[in-house]
């Protein structure tokens, strides 16, 4: 019973929803509304879970002295800090109803202090990082490295106001040169094209894995092995 | 000869990264310091944005949603303020939502910027109203689709929705004339077209950083109106405004501005490349000679 109640559950949303998708009258429409509710309510509770075991890994490497033990402390003592003060509404308007954004709260501060500066730090850190491996991996090696490299430029100036100044001058049969629609046709037709497939073929992976999940082939969501 | 030749070629193929960090770093503050500018000019992706904006009638509604943190903000946020200064400009209905958990003090920092900088005398609830947060991802824009207020009882503040005149005559999504997502990944642009815009028939718009851009081009033009790429298209954007109401040159030229410093940026990464190539190749045809 403990595997097939949760595949009958599985079996029957599965199908409600495929068919909600494709006969949208009541009660399939009610349907799925209804569920869209459920996963919002389950989301919620996902925080829980994710916080938990976020403890529950870092705790682990603490108490192990795993390698790099000393990150999980930061990691957890952050973590801790910032619910609790949030949590508690510690500083600003009082009581439990207080905003916990509000000015003055020790939730605020420390995410204007340290948190906005931490995330602006790190993907501030991209450009140096990006800039150093382009010169050393982007090399025109083969013929479709040298393609690469070449479509790198275009949409390099293409997307700064530099593409107009250099090739803003050329006569109107010439335009398609001009370096900012060279990047628009690169970004529309090349790499349309390039996403499109894959994400096609993300579409049947993810089709045939629910597939699988509603026909109760994949049950490692059990805990268990496939079968 | 030849050593000395071998020499330059070492030197330019093992630049230390320190120099690269330091011309990336000057590229980046030169600029800013002697407010190096450059006129930018919009893109048809873009000025699909604005054009829309413009044909709306007056009390038409519009939804934004911040889908982004303050790691992406030089990008983003200029974006956020450029809309939402059209979109109250033209007297439009400004719903503001986000999907993730760190959008919420960007509509601060927006409500500063825009609203009651430019437009004082708008009135909250009537002409612009700040829904908040909710947990949720790409389920929590399923749920608003069918139901708006099942979802958002109460506004940011903790105030019943019913209480807003402007939420009266809204129950879902397809109550929207126009939504525009400001993001920078899972959730965003991608899951407001898949759960919004295609299954409701609302126009979708708006934008993401640069390296999203490319992955959403599929979606332009039918499911995806228009795009603002990372931040060429907030200046694009900027320039489209400021050409057309120059009031708001003063206030929303944030983008232009850090266009000149990304231009300088970009300029280095490509002399680094090319140097980088000059290298391999002197290296290969030195090996070629060697061998010969």
């Amino acid at each position: 019973m403990r595997v097939q109640i949760p595949l009958i559950i599985t079996f029957v949303v599965g199908i409600a929803l495929i068919v909600a998708i494709f006969v949208p009258h009541d009660p399939f429409h009610r349907m799925n509304e209804d569920f869209s509710v459920y996963f919002d309510l389950i989301a919620v509770f996902a925080f829980i879970l994710g916080g938990g075991n976020l403890l529950k890994i870092h705790g682990n490497r603490i108490s192990r002295r795993g390698r790099d033990w000393k990150y999980s402390v930061v990691t957890v003592v952050g973590f801790l800090a910032m619910l609790v003060v949030g949590a508690f509404k510690i500083g600003g308007p009082p009581g439990l109803t207080g905003d916990v954004t509000a000015d003055g709260s020790w939730f605020k501060f420390m995410y204007d202090s340290i948190f906005v500066s931490c995330q602006a730090t790190m993907f501030s850190l991209l450009a140096f990082f990006v800039a150093s491996a382009s010169y050393r991996a982007f090399r025109a090696k083969t013929k479709e490295a040298t393609l690469l490299l070449v479509a790198a430029f275009i949409i390099l100036i293409g997307r700064t106001p530099l593409g107009h100044y250099l090739t803003g001058w050329l006569p109107q049969p010439l335009q398609f040169l001009h370096i900012p629609n060279l990047s628009n046709w690169i970004l529309s037709i090349p790499n349309m094209a390039g996403q499109r497939a894959i994400m096609i073929g993300i579409a049947l992976g993810i089709i045939s894995t629910s597939l699988k999940l509603i026909l109760g082939i994949e049950r490692s969501y059990l805990g268990g092995e496939s079968k | 000869m030849a050593e000395g030749k071998r020499d330059i070629v070492d030197i330019l193929k093992a630049i230390d990264r320190r120099i690269i960090f330091l011309l990336i770093a000057l590229a980046v503050i030169l600029p800013l310091v002697f407010h190096l500018v450059f006129s930018v000019h919009s893109s048809p992706i873009v000025e699909a944005i604005f054009d829309k904006i413009e044909s709306l009638p007056p009390g038409s509604k519009v939804i934004l949603s911040f889908d982004y943190g303050p790691s992406t903000v030089p990008e983003n946020q200029p974006m956020a303020e450029a809309v939402a200064r059209h979109v109250l400009h033209k007297d439009l209905k400004l719903y503001m939502m986000a999907v993730w958990a760190t959008g919420p003090p960007q509509t601060e920092v927006l409500i500063a910027n825009v609203i009651e900088t430019d437009f004082p005398e708008k009135v909250y609830g009537e002409d612009w109203i700040n829904l908040g947060y909710k947990a949720g991802n790409q389920g929590l824009i399923n749920a608003i689709l069918l139901d708006l207020k099942g979802m958002y009882t109460t506004d940011i503040h903790g105030t019943s929705i019913d209480e807003f005149e402007m939420m009266k005559d809204v129950d879902n999504l397809t109550d929207m004339s126009l939504i525009l997502c400001i993001g920078s990944g899972f959730p965003g642009m991608r899951e407001w077209v898949q759960f919004a815009g295609d299954p409701g028939d609302i126009p979708v718009a708006g934008g993401v950083t640069a390296v999203e851009a490319p992955l959403l081009y599929p979606y332009y033009p039918r499911q995806l109106l228009g795009l603002m790429g990372g931040l060429q298209g907030a200046a694009e954007y900027e320039a489209a405004l400021v050409t057309k109401y120059p009031q708001y040159k003063a206030s929303s030229e944030q983008a232009i501005q850090l266009m000149g410093p990304q231009t300088v940026a970009h300029l280095v990464i490509i002399a680094f490349v090319v140097v980088g190539n000059i290298a391999f190749f002197a290296e290969r045809r030195r090996d070629r000679r060697r061998k010969a």
